[in-house]
């Protein structure tokens, strides 16, 4: 077959193969991972990309914000490691939070794949280590230096030989060797299986390269979005939304702009970087805007350099959303979680009945970090313990309770957290009266109650929001309830940073629930009563809430 | 292996399947399904085989049995009233889930209906750690107070599921005995027996869905085996496992979960034995029946496997909107696509199908029993690939009148169209909704069709086969003998086997041969116990393996062992194995990392015989045509179409089509890209012919 030859039938069967083919490279990273993250939350991204770097296919992951990021990873290897001086058995790999994913926990390996000695394509796959050493995973460093060991493009493998002064500096610069050594390795496979799975769809199908599947995938993406757009109203609408921040609130504004030709939203008017690590580097603020706007625009279309190209996006430079090295952005997930909220904010006053009310947004972990009663290995114990609040209310539907959006990173089992720590959960329980009320209602948040397990204290590098600032209703929808941190015994914590549980006594989570949408006295009475008897509103809200035998 | 005569039944949702083997004879019917008591479709089903054999029921040897009860049950939200009891702090296990959403781009997704609402979960103190240690005892006076509550709400089933109870199961134990005592005759599933498996939601969520069914179908297989007694039989019941294998009639009342989709596991095993017999490598079976279409890949003459499944997916069938079960299952999709499936016009001027279906009751419109909607049998019959006087062996008499009026007032009228064009509408429809299907299914195991050969059986799976294989770029379909029943011949095949897994936490680096060995003795004496009932005298092969990972990871794979007893140097031996295995399975491994293992298994089960290769027949002309009849083709316009009797070839007789071949449970539609010839082993095969039409025509 001559490449410029494909016929329809050939093209679609191709599209999908290699969609395939990154959704497995994807399962082999979750498979073969150490990080708990990653191998139980689904945090992670897999893709591959042609020569040029324009990535042809995405698996779909938990990590809407590893979407554009990783879109453009690859093409800042590129710049480092010319594509003539690649050679089979090559491994490049970062974790520079400008040119990667957004901070040093998520490592970015690429990997060249040759066939018939031929350099045709170039995998790449992205995973959250739990520990990089520094401060840790939190927000209190006050540059990117503290937040860990910075690895710039450096080559992991040469023709088949692992970099051993590499390994040995990045086991030395984490509390968790044996799981940081052990997830370079989950990332260097999936890339492998990755390439050999487009080697055989390359031999199966008698391609000798992919430039001509590139165009046609990436032109019919963007043509499908542009497609899209054109049924939309055209103009530009504004609109802002205030979060908790480190120590300040912090306002997003955000200008969103549609035209014939795309969707452009400008930050300007966003408050300045923090002192602390919740800044967002520019590739993590696009990835979360262009998640949104997808969503509510374009949900069917694949992601890749073509459907991409359509939104852009732009952050006046020293912003907290454009924060510049050496800014701490260790958290960076708790403001760039918010975008799709501020572009929502935007589209509602378009497209109304396509968006929700704000929800939670940002996950709510339990970043915890302790002494183990064992020798393991490692330095004590560190864990990002995934959970969320609840949703906000859709047009037509309830939010969803503790349910992760945007991230789409999994919850945490409480039985695999209670295996890799030495705490305990005595409570993981919808929290009553907590989602939005409305004619809509928000979804639930939770309530978690843990203690360890060994008599010990145990640290909590608090990174949540939401808390001084409750999601919004709207349309006389109320707000979702704020969230809320502290000890058992009744003293409050921080939103944010380091804190330490004293032995016996219980760190208490209270998730944020959903907004609502709509006065809640028009809510259908039967799912007043519903609710009602599901205990997930009080009698009380029930009377003086949603009007109940008025 | 005995030479008594051995039955098979499987019960779907519009048929039920009876299928008796007889020394080399095989006689087979289909009788409507009787939802409200199933076991009389079986006994009448069954007196009908035996009569044609000459045999009466105290005759057969065994009886093998597989039914969809279970799963509808589920899906129809029809199963017992049922709470949960879980760990005080723990009541929304089901509904916190994984807390994710199946569709990340989709804001308006609607998570699935849990069997349980919130209103029934119940919480009592206690907890067990992941060491298996008591932290809170449990608080037993607060056992006592639910057991009240659950006789007030009118509870007749409960599922007990304790964090960590996995590692420990005595509290949960101890809750069945108290609501013994409180509560006599109230069916208790506790997860440490149902799913001892680490992560609660999917441990919690397969035991209440082995709650919920329990009941039903505990009073379903009484009345069965108590029927079969009466009639004589005193043949073992073995019940077919979702896993392709076969379970003893007391593990299918304690664990019917285990029998969900249990039908079509027997399909593909028995597309399984038709492609070994043949050599075959690369197989798609395809199943249709009146309900739904189940597609299963086998490779190398294995049906893929899994250990989890998931029961009634919601939108789209898409991974993680369904129900999460842990139960070892053969890996196949199901659709909403069988002779019974609705069709109707959309409000975009679409024709839809499916994925509710008519059932038995009351049918497709053609049966004349008050269906109203047109299904795609009726299409079937009004093209003319369904012979009205032969449907179902004559048992149904079809009326093409009734099929062409709700063809006319549902589809015809609306999309203005003649009545032939409506028909052809739906069944391409529904062909295309199996072919999406079918791709996405491979493209998820990285695998392209075009290179496999369809295996296809069930009622409806003959007549829409060629089309489908059209539409996927096959070229050769096998039609089994007795297509019609596949799933119940499919049983016959199924190894009498049992499973054992024990969870035993040892690292490699501290290997002990001693307590490994005793551990996998004990195993292989105790599955050897329970696969011997049901072996029936046939020989045992066993197989030992262990679930390993590196230290730190979260999944493990599986690791065979010798058979034989361990050594304290064949820790060595089991880390390069390890090694070789993660990099067959990952391109490499990880030099020096400590491995660990975390369970041990024992598989027990009769010596899988491949069949021996059938011999290329010689060809021979075709016999002569029983009928002719004006067939509309996908090609446009109606054809006349000569009917061939299936009985009536004999081995390498071939015809060419348009033709279509009948027997008594289904018809095979040749079309005219494709040519038949029956085998030596009695299959029908169909070969594209060199100058078809192309396979990606309209």
């Amino acid at each position: 077959m001559t490449d410029a030859a494909l016929t329809e039938i050939d093209l679609q069967v191709m599209w999908s193969r290699l969609i395939a083919v990154v959704e497995e490279q994807a399962q082999v990273l979750l498979r073969t991972a150490f990080s708990a993250i990653v191998r139980e939350a689904g945090d992670l991204s897999a893709g591959v990309f042609d020569l040029e770097g324009r990535m042809l296919a995405q698996a779909i992951t938990g990590t809407p914000g590893h979407v554009n990021s990783m879109a453009e990873a690859v093409k800042h290897f590129l710049a480092r490691f010319p594509v003539e001086t690649m050679k089979p058995g090559d491994i490049y790999i970062t974790n520079d939070p400008w040119m990667g994913t957004g901070h040093l926990n998520d490592f970015v390996l690429t990997t060249p794949c040759f066939h018939r000695g031929r350099l045709v394509a170039l995998f790449s796959c992205t995973s959250h280590l739990m520990d990089i050493g520094g401060i840790g995973f939190g927000p209190d460093g006050t540059d990117v230096f503290m937040e860990g060991l910075f690895i710039p493009h450096l080559k992991l493998a040469e023709e088949g030989r692992f970099n051993e002064t590499l390994m040995a500096m990045i086991r030395a610069n984490t509390r968790l060797p044996v799981d940081t050594e052990g997830d370079v390795y989950a990332l260097a496979a999936c890339n492998d299986v990755g390439c050999r799975r487009l080697v055989d769809m390359m031999e199966e199908f008698g391609l000798t390269g992919l430039d001509s599947l590139a165009r046609q995938i990436c032109d019919r993406s963007r043509d499908a979005v542009l497609a899209e757009i054109a049924r939309l109203p055209k103009g530009t609408w504004r609109s802002a939304m205030t979060v908790d921040g480190y120590d300040a609130p912090v306002t997003l504004a955000a200008t969103t702009t549609i035209r014939d030709d795309g969707i452009h939203v400008d930050f300007e008017g966003t408050g300045p970087a923090s002192h602390r690590g919740i800044n967002v580097p520019l590739a993590y603020t696009t990835a979360y805007t262009v998640f949104g706007l997808a969503c509510a625009v374009a949900p069917r279309i694949p992601n890749n350099a073509g459907s991409l190209s359509v939104f852009t996006v732009s952050a006046p430079e020293g912003c907290i959303l454009n924060a510049r090295k050496p800014a701490p952005v260790a958290s960076r997930h708790v403001i760039g979680q918010m975008l799709p909220d501020v572009v929502f904010g935007c589209l509602r006053q378009v497209i109304p009945d396509r968006v929700p009310a704000e929800g939670t947004s940002c996950l709510w972990n339990l970043n915890v970090r302790g002494e183990v009663a064992e020798e393991t290995g490692n330095y004590g114990f560190t864990m990002a313990v995934t959970s969320n609040g609840g949703t906000g209310a859709r047009p037509m539907k309830d939010g969803l309770s503790a349910t992760a959006y945007p991230s789409g990173v999994k919850g945490t089992p409480v039985e695999i957290a209670e295996s890799i720590t030495p705490l305990i959960f005595w409570k993981k329980e919808l929290r009553p009266d907590s989602g939005g009320a409305g004619r809509r209602r928000g979804g639930l948040g939770q309530i978690i109650e843990i203690e360890s397990g060994i008599g010990r204290s145990f640290e909590l590098l608090a990174a949540y929001d939401r808390i001084d600032h409750p999601p919004r209703g709207r349309d006389g929808g109320r707000d979702g309830a704020a969230g809320y941190v502290g000890l058992k015994s009744g003293k409050r914590l921080k939103g944010k940073g380091f804190q330490t549980i004293p032995p016996g006594d219980r760190l208490v989570v209270m998730t944020p629930g959903g907004g609502g949408i709509g006065d809640p006295k028009e809510r259908e009475r039967e799912l007043v009563e519903r609710d009602l008897e599901e205990e997930l509103i009080s009698e009380e809200a029930a009377r003086g809430i949603y009007g109940r035998g008025e | 292996m005995s030479a008594a005569p051995r039955l098979a039944v499987d019960i779907g949702g519009t048929f039920t399947d009876v299928v008796l083997e007889a020394g080399p004879q095989r006689f087979t019917t289909k009788v409507l399904t009787t939802p409200r008591a199933p076991e009389d479709a079986v006994v009448a089903g069954t007196r009908t085989v035996l009569a044609q054999a000459g045999l009466g029921f105290p005759d057969i040897g065994v009886f093998i049995h597989g039914t969809t009860l279970a799963t509808n049950a589920i899906i129809e939200r029809k199963g017992a009233k049922t709470a949960l009891i879980a760990t005080q702090g723990f009541r929304d296990v089901l509904e916190i889930a994984d807390e994710g959403r199946y569709d990340q781009y989709d804001i308006f997704i609607d998570k699935p209906r849990q069997l349980v609402p919130r209103s029934l979960r119940f919480t009592v103190p206690e907890r067990i750690d992941v060491h298996g240690a008591v932290r809170l005892p449990l608080d037993e006076d607060a056992v006592r107070a639910v057991a009240a509550r659950l006789k007030d709400a009118g509870i007749e089933s409960v599922a007990v599921a304790f964090i960590h109870s996995y590692a420990n199961g005595a509290h949960e134990a101890r809750v069945r005995a108290i609501l013994q005592e409180e509560r006599p005759g109230l069916w208790v599933s506790l997860s440490s027996e149902v799913a001892p498996e680490m992560r609660e939601y999917e441990r919690t969520s397969t035991t209440v869905a082995n709650a919920y069914v329990q009941p039903l179908m505990a009073g379903y297989l009484q009345r069965l085996s108590d029927a079969f007694a009466a009639e004589g039989s005193q043949a073992p019941i073995h019940l077919m496992t979702s896993g392709g294998s076969l379970a003893s009639l007391d593990a299918a009342r304690r664990f019917p979960i285990r029998l969900v989709e249990s039908g079509p596991a027997g399909g593909a095993i028995l597309a399984a034995h038709i492609a070994a017999e043949r050599r075959e490598p690369k197989v798609l079976s395809f199943d249709m029946g009146g309900t739904t279409a189940k597609i299963c890949l086998i490779e190398d003459m294995e049906p893929l496997k899994g250990r989890s499944f998931e029961v009634d997916r919601a939108a789209r069938f898409l991974k993680g909107s369904g129900l999460p079960v842990r139960i070892p299952v053969i890996e196949m999709v199901e659709i909403g696509a069988g002779g019974g499936s609705i069709a109707r016009v959309d409000a975009l001027k679409r024709i839809t199908v499916g994925p509710d279906s008519a059932g038995s009751e009351p049918g497709p419109a053609s049966y004349g029993r008050g269906g109203e909607d047109p299904t795609v049998t009726d299409a079937d019959l009004w093209l003319g690939i369904i012979d009205p006087e032969r449907f179902a062996g004559g048992t149904i008499r079809l009326s093409m009148a009734r099929a062409e009026s709700v063809l006319d007032t549902a589809i015809a009228a609306p999309l203005s169209l003649d009545t032939d064009l409506a028909a052809r509408g739906v069944a391409e429809i529904v062909d295309e909704n199996m072919a999406n299907a079918a791709r996405v299914h491979a493209v998820e195991r990285g695998l392209v069709l075009k290179d496999h050969t369809l295996i296809a059986f069930g009622g409806a799976a003959p007549l829409h086969a060629a089309r489908l294989a059209e539409k996927l770029g096959i070229k050769r379909i096998l039609i089994p003998p007795d297509a019609g029943v596949g799933s119940a011949v499919g049983f016959l095949r199924a190894p009498a086997a049992y499973e054992l897994v024990r969870s035993r936490y040892m690292r490699l680096d501290r290997f002990d041969a001693a307590v490994a060995s005793g551990l996998l003795q004990d195993m292989s004496r105790e599955a050897r116990a329970l696969a011997t009932t049901a072996a029936g005298g046939a020989p045992l092969s066993e197989a030992r393996a262990a679930f390993m990972r590196y230290r730190g990871q979260g999944h493990e794979i599986v690791v065979e062992l010798p058979l034989r007893p361990l050594q304290e140097s064949d820790a060595a031996r089991l880390r390069e194995s390890f090694e070789a295995e993660y990099r067959r399975l990952f391109q490499r491994h990880i030099p020096g990392a400590v491995i660990e293992a975390l369970s041990w298994t024992v598989f027990v089960g009769t010596q899988a015989v491949p069949p021996m290769p059938l011999t290329a027949p010689t060809r021979r002309p075709r016999p002569a045509p029983i009928g002719h009849r004006a067939v509309h083709t996908a090609r446009g316009g109606r054809r006349d179409t000569p009917l061939y009797a299936r009985a009536d070839f004999a081995p390498g007789m071939t015809v060419s089509g348009p033709a279509i071949i009948v027997e008594e449970g289904t018809s095979t539609f040749v079309s005219d890209a494709f040519e038949a010839m029956l085998d030596a082993g009695g299959a029908l095969v169909l070969e594209r012919k060199a100058d078809g039409a192309s396979p990606f025509g309209a």
